[in-house]
């Protein structure tokens, strides 16, 4: 009955968690420019794989896997922002303008030099 | 000296964690693993402020608590712009960041960005200032609150 219980629940991750991860990809190619695109991005980076890592938890149960799944979710946390912040980075000095604001990265550029 | 010991500390539970197989002989092999690279750090030289076993306090999981909750409300925002994009307003804002460490600007940095909808576009040391680029009115709204800002700086914890 409870191991019942543990297996639907962690379905309902697992599909919650790749369902966002679909969002996250129609997001991608609806909105408009990159920086729009990279905030669809986030969803797949972040909730997703959080739901998923969770859903696999329910699975494995208790032991060292936990351990182990938990440590690829804490370093998909750590490193999926700095690229991010890299892939913006490199899109400001290649002087491609966010829509909305553009003045604020001339304004970043002559800081710079 | 106290940032080698809390170095093979976490690496030490690292191994632990992952290996699972603690027979004496492999036992002795991850001790010498965390020996060689506690050794090739010193070499390095790049053990700094950052490995400070302080800034691991009980305020890191409650932080980190709070930011998964605040990561999951900002997805279902997003989540909501993918289904709907005419409700996106780009806007690229400035808000003040200051925080008394350059580990706790860092956090701040990419905390933002780790929360979808706000992506940290820029930031230095020393300006006091980060600049962030936000997809909707709301996630704009809530950067300039600077809620998650009071909270960083209590992750900081007081002046030592």
């Amino acid at each position: 009955m409870i191991e019942g219980l543990i297996d639907v629940l962690s379905a309902g991750l697992l599909l919650t968690g790749a369902g966002f991860a679909l969002l996250g990809g129609i997001g991608l190619v609806r909105f408009p420019d990159l920086y729009t695109r990279l905030h669809a991005g986030g969803i797949t980076d972040t909730i997703a794989p959080l739901l998923i890592v969770a859903g696999l938890i329910l699975q494995s149960g208790i032991s060292l896997l936990t351990i182990k799944l938990l440590l690829i979710l804490l370093f998909l946390l750590f490193t999926t922002p700095t690229a991010s912040h890299a892939t913006v980075r490199a899109a400001i000095s290649a002087g491609i303008k966010p829509q909305g604001a553009d003045d604020a990265t001339k304004e970043r550029a002559s800081s710079n030099t | 000296m106290r940032y080698f010991i809390a170095l093979a500390i976490v690496l030490a539970l690292l191994w632990l964690g992952l290996s699972g197989v603690y027979k004496p002989l492999i036992l002795i092999l991850g001790a010498a693993s965390v020996a060689l690279v506690v050794w090739i750090t010193e070499r390095m030289e790049v053990l700094g402020a950052e490995h400070d076993p302080g800034t691991l306090s009980w305020r890191l999981p409650v932080y980190w608590t709070w930011l998964v909750w605040e990561i999951i409300l900002a997805n279902l925002m997003v989540a909501r712009a993918v289904i709907s994009p005419g409700r996106i307003k780009p806007t690229l804002i400035r808000i003040p960041a200051t925080t008394r460490t350059r580990v706790g600007l860092v956090t701040y940095g990419n905390s933002i960005t780790l929360t979808p909808g706000t992506v940290t576009t820029g930031l230095s040391d020393g300006s006091g200032e980060i600049q962030a680029h936000a997809l909707l009115e709301e996630a704009a709204e809530g950067l300039r609150s600077g809620d998650m800002l009071k909270r960083v700086q209590w992750l900081e914890g007081p002046e030592r």
